[in-house]
């Protein structure tokens, strides 16, 4: 799925990272928790959280994650825009909860990992 | 030619969680190394970082890189672990309430440490503070 797509379905803003719109990813997870997000072994993931500060973007720094949307209308911070423009991520934001988020873009057919 | 690299890092200062395990992964980079390693090695560092920010007072990480492995060294001062058995449990936690809302503290840290280290050394002095050494082979 396009991020552009991922945009589209969540009704979301793209923070930073609007150049990558094109790019495709296979894969999504739906987590509040970075553990569980650093025991991934996945590429070409979306992390949908929604949990907004520095540690999500270490987090999927460490995890070679580049895209994060959040969710529930949590805003990232500019430290975090930072951080994420130094590691080439795209950010996205929507207003929607992390259940409707997931549940949207499972349903047009983005993969779960487990 | 070994990299000698040494990091200090503040309990307590969680917007700077991170910081060394992210300088370590430029220079593993920079290295060649192949990236999967990279990946296992940076996730432990970060998840023993973390550690350190969320349980102790100050801790110095001192990471060498030779030809055939990275070895790294984290020391703190702090409350250490009484039971180092029951810490590497899953789901066995004592992290305070901001640790937990930072997306931490839910007993994953050590037993993922594990998974992604070819060797792990745990020592700890309650009371005192904490030696976690760590070694991946490339």
């Amino acid at each position: 799925m396009k991020i552009s797509e991922v945009v589209r379905l969540t009704g979301a803003t793209v923070v930073c990272g609007e150049e990558k719109t094109g790019h495709e990813v296979e894969k999504g997870f739906s987590s509040d928790l970075m553990s569980d997000v650093l025991t991934l072994d996945t590429e070409n993931l979306l992390l949908i959280t929604g949990l907004s500060n520095v540690q999500a973007i270490r987090t999927a720094e460490m995890a070679d994650i580049q895209y994060i949307l959040f969710t529930r209308n949590k805003k990232v911070t500019d430290e975090m825009v930072e951080l994420a423009k130094e590691n080439n991520m795209v950010l996205l934001e929507t207003s929607f909860s992390l259940f409707k988020t997931s549940g949207i873009l499972y349903h047009a057919g983005l993969k779960p990992v487990y | 030619m070994a990299v000698e690299l040494t990091y200090q890092v503040k309990g307590g200062d969680f917007s700077h969680a991170g910081d060394a395990s992210s300088q370590v992964k430029k220079v593993l980079k920079q290295l060649d190394i192949d990236p999967k390693k990279i990946k296992s090695i940076v996730i432990a560092l970060y998840e023993a970082e973390v550690n350190v920010v969320a349980h102790a007072l100050e801790g110095v990480i001192r990471v060498t890189v030779d030809e055939e492995k990275i070895t790294m060294l984290l020391t703190d001062r702090g409350a250490g672990i009484p039971d180092i058995e029951l810490a590497m449990r899953e789901g066995y936690s004592t992290a305070s309430k901001e640790v937990r809302e930072m997306g931490f503290g839910a007993g994953m840290g050590l037993p993922n440490i594990k998974r992604n280290t070819d060797l792990l050394e745990i020592t700890s002095e309650p009371g005192q503070g904490t030696t976690v050494k760590m070694v991946n082979f490339f």
